[in-house]
């Protein structure tokens, strides 16, 4: 049973297709990241999904409702952190949370629901006294306090600090350990790897790579870095050339450093090991690399815009 | 899920109520405006026309005709003021946008400003009206009082709707407080509000008056402390007519009812400018 689905959908402001032909599922109970740059079309997304926005064409179904048409009983079930909403400076958080928890038919405790994001002490305090980084948890406990089967949470951590945010996906975690299907917009790359099952890239409104991110970086295009020294090595002396050539990567030496490019980690390496262990040397400073959800996200959407950038410009 | 029953309508109506009633009161500003200045022009006008015989002949206080009508510039103030630039706020700030993201059906977030701005509107006029009765020695007869409330009831029922619509039409929160003031204040001069013109006025004038609501509050409201009205305080044309304009202004409110800033107006940049 999918908690969304959306089917070919586009919307256009004016000339701009700000999302176009856009195709994906949500399972209950999942983490749901929309990655991209901003402009990228995630909002307009979350909007739609939200019933705030309207679409062009296509199909979109959250709980078995359209959004577009879904009335009072649809958004009982729903939460929405908006990228930007305010929050009536005379209340004090307290009072804000059983306000709007007063609209939903099921809420949760608000004691519980300041513990979860954090506020517990500053519930009597109101909210224009409290930081951006503060008044941004208001906004996530008020997504919170009437109970959502479904949770939009768009750039949840923006402007948060590294602690906040640490603290920000504990708290996304805890939810999802509870069965809440949460779909999340983020241009971070370490916020989306943490906490999302499967990810979606959206770059001008479309959507050029999805998966799991373990999958995400698996097809990726971008390669393992190998880096080593040879002291004592003539680098343009024939054996090291031909040594170099049969490696299935391209190989470039900066400061001193080669740097092997492969796709193909597990066979250089042994081409390279074996070939330094028969002349008893040794490969100094050895140093595999990865790449990581951000190298994969930076290919995509560098490849998209046709821009010089990605894996091929790192092979010198 | 079979577990969701949703609240009772009546009790989200009286929690918007009481909502945007909290709201208010911690609004210092708008709670000086609305039940402050009316206070200050009631002991200013019984310092001018001290001693003033308004009626000769006759044993009426001067602020027998004044204070009635700076009764209804209160509640005026209450409620197509204060709900128009409130609202328009509101918007601004994006709390709107995240109402609409809530179960809370629109039409009992709009009726918990207008029940907001009828009770804040009634408490405006109770203390003007008490402090005539009370400091400036204003009569009214007891069979008078219903009257009195009924016009009251649809007068401020009226303005509220016109604040939605003023709030709908108003492109900014900060331009909300000017066009409140420029449309109201000068309707006021010719509404029998401060300054009576029942006495042969200019034809134009008193047409004037004639088209735009406030008049028609005033003088029905009036017409319950007019110690030379022989007839029934109740006035049922002028009650037609401002449920006329209460209708338009329900009309414009449904209509071009917005619940998102308009664009470059968000994140909170409307708070600068409360008039």
């Amino acid at each position: 049973m999918f908690a969304v689905t959306v089917n070919d959908l586009t919307k256009s402001y004016g000339f701009v297709k700000a999302v176009n032909g856009l195709s994906f599922t949500i399972e209950e109970g999942e983490v749901f990241a929309l990655l991209g740059p901003n402009g990228a079309g995630k909002s307009t997304v979350v909007e739609i999904l939200e019933g705030h926005r309207t679409r062009d064409t296509g199909e979109v179904r959250v709980l078995g409702r359209d959004p577009g048409t879904a009335g009072q009983e649809y958004r009982d079930r729903i939460g929405i952190v908006l990228q930007e909403a305010g929050i009536e400076r005379e209340l004090t958080v307290r009072e804000a949370l059983v306000h709007y928890g007063a609209c939903y038919s099921r809420r949760r405790p608000v004691d519980e629901v300041l513990d979860l994001v954090g506020l517990n002490g500053l519930g009597d305090r109101r909210t224009h006294r409290l930081s951006g980084g503060q008044r941004r948890r208001v906004d996530l406990a008020l997504g919170l306090i009437g109970d959502p089967e479904v949770l939009f949470l768009d750039e949840p951590t923006t402007g948060f600090d590294p602690s906040a945010r640490r603290h920000a996906w504990e708290m996304i975690e805890g939810l999802k350990a509870l069965g809440t299907t949460i779909l999340l917009t983020s241009h971070y790359m370490d916020e989306v790897q943490v906490l999302a099952d499967r990810v979606a890239v959206l770059v001008e409104g479309r959507i050029v790579s999805e998966g799991t991110p373990a999958e995400l970086r698996g097809r990726a295009e971008s390669e393992t870095m190998i880096r080593f020294r040879f002291p004592e090595v003539d680098p343009s002396s024939g054996p090291v050339v031909d040594m170099l050539g049969g490696l299935v990567g391209r190989t470039s030496l900066r400061n001193g450093v080669f740097e092997v490019c492969t796709v193909d980690p597990t066979t250089d390496l042994s081409l390279l090991t074996g070939w330094a262990l028969e002349r008893g040397g040794q490969l100094e400073g050895l140093e595999v690399t990865t790449p990581t959800l951000e190298d994969v996200y930076l290919d995509l959407i560098g490849d998209s815009h046709g821009a010089a950038g990605g894996a091929g410009s790192r092979d010198v | 899920m079979s577990d969701r029953t949703s609240p009772s309508a009546v009790a989200l109506l009286f929690r918007q109520v009481g909502y945007q009633n909290r709201l208010f009161i911690r609004t210092p500003i708008a709670a000086m405006f609305t039940l402050v200045f009316p206070l200050i022009f009631l002991v200013l006008f019984g310092a001018i026309f001290e001693g003033v015989d308004l009626a000769p002949g006759e044993e009426v206080s001067p602020a027998q005709f004044y204070a009635p009508g700076l009764a209804v510039f209160a509640a005026v103030s209450a409620t197509y003021t204060n709900v128009g630039i409130g609202v328009a706020i509101y918007r601004d700030e994006g709390v709107l946008k995240r109402i609409r993201g809530t179960p809370l059906p629109r039409w009992i977030y709009m009726g918990g400003v207008v029940g907001s701005g009828v009770a804040i509107a009634a408490g405006g006029a109770v203390v003007m009206l008490a402090v005539g009765f009370l400091v400036y020695g204003i009569e009214m007869d007891a069979d008078r009082i219903l009257p009195a409330l009924v016009t009251f009831v649809v007068g401020v029922a009226t303005f509220s709707l016109l604040g939605l619509a003023l709030a709908a039409v108003a492109p900014s929160g900060q331009s909300a407080p000017a066009l409140a003031n420029a449309t109201l204040l000068p309707v006021a001069f010719v509404s029998n509000v401060f300054i009576s013109v029942r006495n042969e006025p200019p034809a134009w004038l008193d047409l004037l008056g004639d088209i735009f609501p406030l008049k028609a509050f005033s003088d029905a409201f009036f017409a319950a402390f007019d110690p030379f009205e022989e007839a029934s305080a109740y006035k049922p044309w002028l009650l037609l007519w401002m449920g006329v304009w209460a209708l338009a202004g329900a009309m414009v409110a449904v209509r071009k009812f917005r619940w998102e800033p308009s664009t470059g107006a968000g994140g909170g940049g409307g708070r600068r400018g409360r008039r």
